[in-house]
């Protein structure tokens, strides 16, 4: 409970469990994110990353344990905590800042206020010349950065993203994932993402989970690294190293046969 | 090449035309059997300048309008409400299919025995044919709206009515107005059908009396293409209506 009563902890997972039917997804699972820290959760599919990230933003809750967001238990629709999923969920028939307004316009906020905001989110994200397109005329990395704005437009002091870059092509992803740190600003992050490489560019530590199980490992990742130096850190010695331990221990943890 | 694609249905309907013409005229067929295109029209235009077609035609407008409207709302409630419970849908659905399995115009007898062989009754035929299809196209898009955009809403917080304003209809959009697209050409179908089981006025009428005790078959024909139109207006009305409510939800 030490973790929930701390001011100081952005999300905190307490000894939970959940299962869908007689799947047990999690069991017994701990960790914490400090305020303005970027956690990366790695695991192979079907590991339980997703229903994590659904655990913290409230949308399940789980079988045992506690969730808790900034001490207070997990809840959907905080105005703290912002979401972005692989696909950027964006609907099509409203103009891409009407889609940044909308968790906002959602909360009741003034529309002309909200409008505000969403170009003050985009602008941040540098897509504010997108503001007036559809969704559809977006490449999808413009619509990554379009649902990364409409997460973070409520200035949450936790996002939560699931794989958010996982449908980008190679070239796109690097370059996301070398300025997310600093796209997202002061907020504490808990990323999820089966990429190594990716996961030590965006966050401060890397853990890495089992299926069924807890926290296998955890590495320091470089996010604490200058940004125009952390892909050469990456590919360095040491960087290789990090990759290596982190893909040792999912190889381990991961199953040979692993039913889809 | 690029005034073809504007131009030829254009000339097809003419060249038609001109068959048609050419055929009664070469064949002699007595014009109580089929009469040319231009008898027909100016049967047509002597029909609207007499205000006979005026006369027939107001009242149809009339059940169409608040037959179509009637159904329409109550099937897009109906939709709403069975699309958003699986509980209601369960215990609705097998009735909404045998309804739907009835012929509306096999009840048009009982309808007129109900409502009397004033408008009601037409009316009543109206908002039934029209509130089915309604019904199980609404029912349809309101059920299958993606699951990410209703996750979506729940981790924004939204509420039910929220998540059915924002979420579930705009994305319903285009379905529920598949569903009014044939449920107004179905109004048209209804109006008709009621006049004929009775009544003193309407294009359904007008059929029954050229065909009938005025063996016009020069004006049953402007009636039907009275009625061509009119589905036409009808349908177009909808695609209206479709293109106004995008601009709503932006």
């Amino acid at each position: 409970m030490s973790g929930a009563s701390n001011s100081n902890t952005a999300l905190a997972i307490e000894h939970v469990a959940h299962a869908f039917g007689t799947r047990a997804v999690l069991s017994n699972i701990s960790l914490s994110i400090a305020r303005g820290e970027s956690v990366a959760l790695l695991g192979a599919n079907g590991t339980g990353k997703t229903t994590l990230v659904r655990l913290a933003a409230g949308l399940i809750r789980p079988d045992q344990g506690d969730v808790h967001v900034a001490g207070t238990p997990a809840q959907a629709g905080r105005p703290d905590v912002g979401i972005a999923f692989q696909d950027a969920r964006l609907m099509p028939w409203r103009s891409v800042a009407r889609n940044v307004s909308l968790p906002l316009e959602i909360a009741g906020e003034d529309r002309r206020a909200a409008h505000t905001a969403a170009i003050a989110a985009l602008a941040r994200m540098q897509a504010e010349h997108l503001a007036d397109r559809a969704p559809a005329d977006l490449s999808g990395g413009e619509r990554q950065r379009v649902a990364l704005a409409r997460a973070l437009v409520r200035n949450p002091a936790l996002v939560l993203l699931d794989e958010p870059f996982a449908a980008l092509d190679a070239l796109t992803r690097t370059r996301f994932d070398e300025q997310l740190p600093e796209l997202v600003g002061g907020a504490a992050i808990l990323f999820v993402t089966h990429d190594i490489g990716e996961a030590l560019l965006v966050a401060d530590r890397v853990l890495v989970l089992a299926p069924g199980g807890g926290i296998s490992l955890e590495v320091a990742g470089l996010r604490g690294t200058p940004q125009g130096e952390r892909r050469a850190v990456l590919m360095s010695p040491a960087g290789a190293t990090r990759q290596a331990q982190l893909y040792d221990a999912l190889r381990t943890v991961a199953p040979v046969a692993h039913h889809a | 090449m690029r005034n073809g694609g504007r131009l030829s249905p254009l000339l097809f309907g003419a060249a038609l035309l001109l068959v048609w013409e050419l055929a009664v005229r070469l064949s002699g067929a007595p014009v109580f059997l089929l009469p040319a295109p231009s008898v027909v029209a100016l049967r047509f235009a002597q029909a609207w300048s007499d205000g006979t077609m005026l006369r027939h035609l107001l009242p149809t407008v009339g059940e169409i309008l608040a037959g179509g409207l009637l159904g329409g709302a109550l099937g897009l409630a109906l939709g709403m409400l069975l699309g958003l419970s699986g509980a209601a849908r369960r215990i609705a659905s097998p009735y909404l299919v045998a309804a739907q399995s009835t012929p509306i115009l096999a009840l048009g007898p009982l309808l007129v025995l109900w409502f009397g062989p004033g408008a009601a009754a037409k009316v009543a035929i109206c908002t039934l044919i029209t509130l089915f299809p309604m019904a199980i196209a609404t029912l349809i898009a309101v059920r299958d709206t993606d699951r990410g955009l209703l996750e979506l809403s729940r981790a924004m917080g939204g509420t039910r009515w929220q998540t059915l304003v924002t979420f579930r209809l705009p994305a319903a959009r285009s379905g529920i107005f598949a569903g009014a697209r044939i449920a107004a050409t179905l109004a048209v179908v209804g109006a008709i059908v009621g006049e004929w089981l009775g009544g003193s006025a309407g294009l359904g009428v007008l059929v029954n009396l050229a065909r009938g005790s005025l063996f016009d078959t020069p004006l049953l024909f402007a009636a039907l293409i009275q009625i061509a139109l009119l589905g036409v207006a009808a349908y177009g009305s909808v695609v209206v209506a479709e293109r106004l409510s995008s601009r709503l939800i932006k």
